[in-house]
């Protein structure tokens, strides 16, 4: 019988020909991935058991992107944990300020995640590099301190949930439409402790972009990881990047799947995560025409913070004024990403239109600075996740979309598509 | 491992910003976390709280961020142990590498209310209501678990295999 492409990944990383759904493995990992929320606990477990050394200089990233530039005097003590022990174990893959980018947005953009690794990350959007044909997943600071003594991590075998998407999109839809969509259908704990496996023509048709919005949220259906088989466009986007030769998985013919989904793309509508669950979809048409004011709205993240995602808000603003009572912080999620969007001439049309923009940072996504909710506010955000108080006040509300309905509802004053501008 | 205490019942999908929000995660220390434990799913629940209490929860347990700081919370809050009709995979991992115990029950979840006073034995997952006199079989943790358990947790057992490599 068949492998899934998830199954021979961890296969290959345990050094075994074969593996099944419920097995449990030892897989060495290629990266393991901190930040400065969970690090420092994983730096403490490290040092409790009395380790000196981590198992490989090159294989541990440490990107404090979550309260950098450090918000509070707290804050900077955390970073200030991850910038000694970097130091301290001469951590080539360490990101200050200036060079630090949100890190979903920033391993796979610097090459540090590839195609065919095995990548585990103390924060739960690691899934993000699927994207790549990579298996990578979240996990806790423990399961963290132990692969950076050990180079190794368990894994229980996941089964996989195989979603297959055909059709043309239609105008205003993109990944984040597909993958709201998707949650909206199976339920927040739809793939719960499963690998999700995206297909079809229209992933086919999608770019890198749009693919890594998709295996960002993979998490948000309770998913163990997001999996996108590499083609000729995941092999131009890794090339002249990748810092380790790629080995590209893919999955057999009679591969075993614990469920099949199908989906016609052409019949889904721009989607909005109403609070306070990614679940809560509903397209923009019904939306839109339940009026709803927005005090905020964000475009940035590790879901829809790239380039295409800018110049996709970019194209909606452009020659138009925010409305005058909502706050449009746009937060490009690196600084590469800040460089070509000012070169390119975004940043301009975002500031003519009455929009501020922020240094790289994880910031408002998760309440944590530039761009918190008082009571009784209500924010669309192109993040991830609108759980209850996410943004600030447990009293506030986040939206979820796609940026170009982002951008429009900023200039609408509520949520709204931009045909309606 | 066996607890007694009364129990704090949460619906389905209680997040990990309702178990410990962002907001208080510029720290790292189990004492200043616990003290914001449920905070946005129960504002009273730490003044509530007595050592040994249980937390009773519905489907997806603990669901969103990987933050450790999640169990951590719940386990220096003097939360004895949590039962629920399923969990969220990372919190799991996460409380079992850390030493929290959790059990999975569908049917004791469903019997059981705000208040009702618990007997529970992590072991062999058998959960008696006091209140009602009642009891349930929470499913088996799994052997590798155990394990883990046996260990003292995942730092514990990392060590015991570096030793023996």
């Amino acid at each position: 019988m068949g492998m899934t492409i998830t199954e021979k990944i961890l296969a290959a990383h345990a050094g075994l020909d074969e593996v099944r759904p419920g097995q449990l493995i030892n897989a060495k990992v290629d990266i393991a991935l901190g930040n400065d929320i969970t690090a420092p606990i994983a730096i403490r477990e490290f040092k409790k058991a009395g380790a000196t050394k981590v198992f490989d200089k090159d294989r541990v990233a440490l990107v404090p992107d979550h309260f950098a530039p450090n918000k509070d005097i707290d804050s900077a003590e955390q970073c200030k944990v991850l910038r000694e022990f970097a130091k301290e174990q001469n951590i080539t893959h360490y990101y200050e300020t200036g060079v630090m980018g949100v890190e979903h947005a920033l391993l796979p953009e610097q090459g540090v995640v590839t195609a065919g690794d095995l990548v585990i990350g103390a924060d739960s959007h690691t899934c993000t590099y699927g994207a790549l044909g990579a298996f990578s997943t979240g996990v806790g600071s423990t399961d963290l301190a132990a692969a950076m003594i050990t180079g190794e991590a368990w894994f229980k075998i996941p089964e996989t949930m195989k979603f297959v998407y055909n059709g043309k999109m239609g105008k205003w839809v993109g990944g984040k439409d597909l993958i709201l969509h998707t949650i909206g259908d199976i339920g927040v704990d739809g793939a719960l402790y499963r690998a999700m496996e995206f297909t079809g023509e229209t992933i086919d048709g999608l770019s890198m972009d749009g693919r890594f919005t998709m295996a960002n949220m993979a998490i948000e259906a309770g998913g163990k990881n997001g999996i996108i088989a590499a083609d000729d466009k995941t092999k131009a986007y890794i090339k002249g990047r990748a810092e380790r030769e790629a080995v590209f998985y893919y999955s057999d013919e009679d591969a075993k799947y614990f469920d099949v989904r199908e989906y016609d793309c052409s019949k889904i509508e721009p989607t909005i995560a109403f609070p306070h669950l990614p679940e809560n979809t509903k397209g923009i048409t019904e939306a839109s025409s339940l009026n709803i004011p927005v005090d905020q709205v964000f475009i940035g993240s590790c879901t829809n913070g790239r380039f295409e995602d800018l110049l996709e808000a970019a194209n909606v603003i452009k020659g138009k004024k925010v409305h005058p009572y909502v706050r449009t912080i746009v937060i490009p999620a690196t600084p590469e990403i800040y460089k070509q969007a000012m070169k390119e001439g975004l940043l301009e049309i975002f500031m003519d239109a009455n929009a501020t923009i922020s240094a790289p940072t994880c910031g408002p996504c998760l309440g944590g600075h530039m761009g918190i909710l008082a009571k009784g506010e209500r924010a669309i955000a192109t993040s991830n996740r609108n759980f209850k108080g996410r943004m600030g006040s447990p009293e506030s509300e986040v939206y979820l979309s796609n940026p170009a309905i982002a951008a429009a509802s900023a200039v609408l004053g509520r949520i709204g598509s931009p045909d309606e501008l | 491992m066996k607890f007694s205490g009364n129990v704090h019942k949460f619906g389905a999908d209680i997040d990990t910003d309702a178990i410990i929000p962002a907001r208080y995660l510029n720290t790292s220390d189990p004492a200043e976390l616990a003290k914001h434990c449920m905070e946005d799913a129960d504002p009273d629940f730490v003044s509530k709280m007595q050592n040994g209490d249980v937390i009773v929860a519905d489907k997806n347990f603990g669901c969103g961020s990987s933050r450790e700081h999640a169990p951590i919370a719940i386990k220096e809050a003097g939360v004895s142990c949590i039962i629920a009709k399923s969990y969220a995979r990372i919190f799991y991992r996460n409380s079992f590498n850390m030493g929290l115990p959790i059990l999975e029950c569908k049917g004791a979840v469903d019997g059981i209310s705000e208040g009702d006073k618990l007997e529970v034995d992590t072991d062999s997952g058998k959960i008696n209501n006091i209140t009602t006199g009642k009891s349930y079989q929470a499913q088996a943790i799994p052997p590798f678990m155990q394990e883990l358990i046996a260990a003292g947790g995942l730092m514990e057992y990392v060590k015991l295999r570096g030793a023996s490599a």
